[in-house]
């Protein structure tokens, strides 16, 4: 085991704030890209639902 | 008596019998994208030793190095399925291409800012001129080119076309580019200042590395599974099918 | 196929000794980038030698840039492009007619300037005749690569800004190797090296760049 104690792991040897920060926003990128698909897949069934019922409406009318 | 069909990969050549595939793996790649990242980042932190002359700041290299690895990786794979969407004029190969840009231009990305953060206690700046963080810089753009000349183009065909040709491009060039930022880079601050003076890699680091370097394969393949039915779904909307499918979860 | 890449050439050049204004535009705005890097860094003469490659050689690089506007656009807003399309001829040979002419009208006229701007920053003599070859050699690669980024983005709304975007990571080895080779006869190292590298450069971009801008234009025209 590397570290004796949890302010050991954290501080890093003081380099926390590099170390942490690289690590910190890895996760975050990474985060935000999945929460982003979630999102445009989402907001794409909205959107393709919306379409399909105004195309299903213009037909009706038409017909 | 019928002949049976043999199976062929190529049923799955098409978006339609892609997309149901693409569902299907997607949660066990992100399962093993998870299980890999977790063992990578165990060994990072509790396995791996403090080196002597870095200290603990070297621990960056488990996500730096991957990263540039996958950035790298990706934008072969980029280029790849491009070319073949291009040379065989199928729709889903440049549909994969597509999807593939945005994950490799973060892993890029991602390369670019820990390369930064490790830089600055180790060489004092936040930016070193080095070879490889050049490099990565000018892969940067040139996903942020591909990307943008694809959303620049409104007609998804010529899109995807226009793509290939400038990622197949990109493909020649990128061993241009590594060869001439390296010499230019040794010609000015000499070998001393380059990231490959890393701490001499203990078993342990490299290990780590390549387990961190597969959960990111792993990541970067869910998240692009993903990505493509989205790009699936929007490009094929005029289809029957696809109306079940936004019919089923509306 | 050689009559066609001399009547393209000549149409060419024809047309952009016609609207000269366009083609000195170019040459002016090469020569007010470099003289804004003095203003921008003080007028110390030992500074100046040290960045003048570097800043001869981008101002090079955007003159060059921008002045693709002109190579296909023009003709794809009045139907020339598409009847060179259905022409009998290679679409290769066109193309290349199309950048000779490009680089004879906006890469040339930068090679014969530079050495006077080149006094501008003190460079010895020696310098001066580098720059020059290294401009000789590099501008035709400029206008190469130039050209598939500009079949790429034809009639693309934003056009302008996004063959920056995608051409100039490409020129980063020539800016590199063109510089290098000036600041290497600057501090006393041969250019050799440099200038043969260009060199290689160039018979790579004359095999693949014509080709590459051909296919680019196609996938644009259809």
């Amino acid at each position: 085991m590397n570290w004796q104690s949890w302010s050991q792991f954290l501080e890093m040897g003081g380099y926390g704030l590099y170390v942490w920060g690289s690590y910190a926003v890895t996760l975050v990128v990474l985060v935000a890209e999945m929460a982003e698909l979630v999102m445009r897949r989402r907001g794409l069934f909205e959107r393709l639902a919306k379409f399909y019922a105004a195309r299903r409406r213009n037909d009706e009318t038409e017909a | 008596m019928t002949k049976s069909r043999r199976f062929s990969w190529f049923v799955f050549s098409s978006p339609q019998t892609f997309y149901p595939l693409a569902g299907t793996l997607q949660p066990w790649f992100a399962v093993l994208a998870a299980l890999l990242c977790a063992a990578g980042l165990y060994i990072s932190f509790f396995v791996a030793p403090t080196d002597a002359q870095q200290g603990e700041s070297y621990r960056i290299i488990f996500i730096h190095v991957p990263a540039a690895w996958m950035s790298m990786f990706l934008y072969l794979v980029m280029g790849f399925w491009s070319g073949v969407g291009l040379v065989l004029n199928t729709r889903l190969s440049s549909m994969v291409a597509t999807a593939l840009a945005p994950t490799g231009a973060l892993f890029t990305f991602i390369a670019l800012w820990t390369g930064a953060l490790w830089g600055k206690p180790t060489w004092g700046t936040w930016w070193v001129w080095d070879a490889r963080l050049t490099s990565e810089l000018i892969l940067l753009f040139l996903y942020i080119g591909f990307m943008a000349l694809q959303a620049a183009i409104d007609d998804p065909r010529r899109a995807d076309k226009a793509g290939a040709v400038l990622a197949l491009v990109g493909v020649i060039n990128i061993p241009i580019i590594y060869f001439s930022v390296q010499w230019w880079s040794t010609l000015h601050q000499g070998a001393s200042v380059s990231m490959k003076s890393a701490p001499t890699m203990a078993a342990t680091m490299l290990v780590g590395m390549l387990v961190m370097a597969l959960g990111f394969w792993m990541y970067s393949i869910a998240a692009v599974l993903a990505r493509v039915r989205c790009v699936i779904l929007e490009r094929e909307r005029h289809t029957e099918w696809v109306m079940e499918e936004v019919g089923l979860h509306a | 196929m050689i009559r066609a890449l001399g009547w393209v050439l000549r149409r060419d050049l024809l047309l952009a000794f016609r609207r000269r204004g366009d083609v000195v535009n170019a040459l002016v705005f090469f020569v007010i980038v470099v003289s804004l890097f003095p203003l921008g860094v003080g007028p110390e003469a030992s500074q100046l030698r040290n960045m003048a490659p570097g800043v001869l050689w981008v101002a090079a690089l955007l003159a060059c840039m921008l002045s693709l506007a002109r190579l296909f656009a023009p003709d794809h807003q009045d139907g020339t492009l598409e009847q060179m399309l259905l022409a009998g001829e290679p679409l290769v040979v066109l193309v290349m007619g199309k950048v000779i002419s490009h680089w004879l009208v906006s890469g040339l006229p930068l090679v014969l300037m530079a050495p006077l701007l080149g006094l501008q920053f003190d460079l010895p003599g020696d310098a001066l005749a580098v720059l020059c070859a290294s401009l000789l050699i590099g501008t035709p690669i400029l206008s190469l690569v130039g050209a598939v980024g500009a079949a790429l983005t034809l009639g693309v709304r934003g056009s302008g800004v996004l063959v920056a975007l995608l051409v100039l990571p490409l020129y980063v080895p020539v800016l590199i190797f063109g510089a290098g080779s000036v600041g290497a006869t600057a501090a006393g190292t041969g250019a050799e090296a440099h200038l043969l590298l260009l060199g290689g450069f160039l018979a790579l971009a004359l095999v693949l760049a014509p080709w590459a801008s051909a296919a680019a234009l196609r996938i644009a025209m259809e």
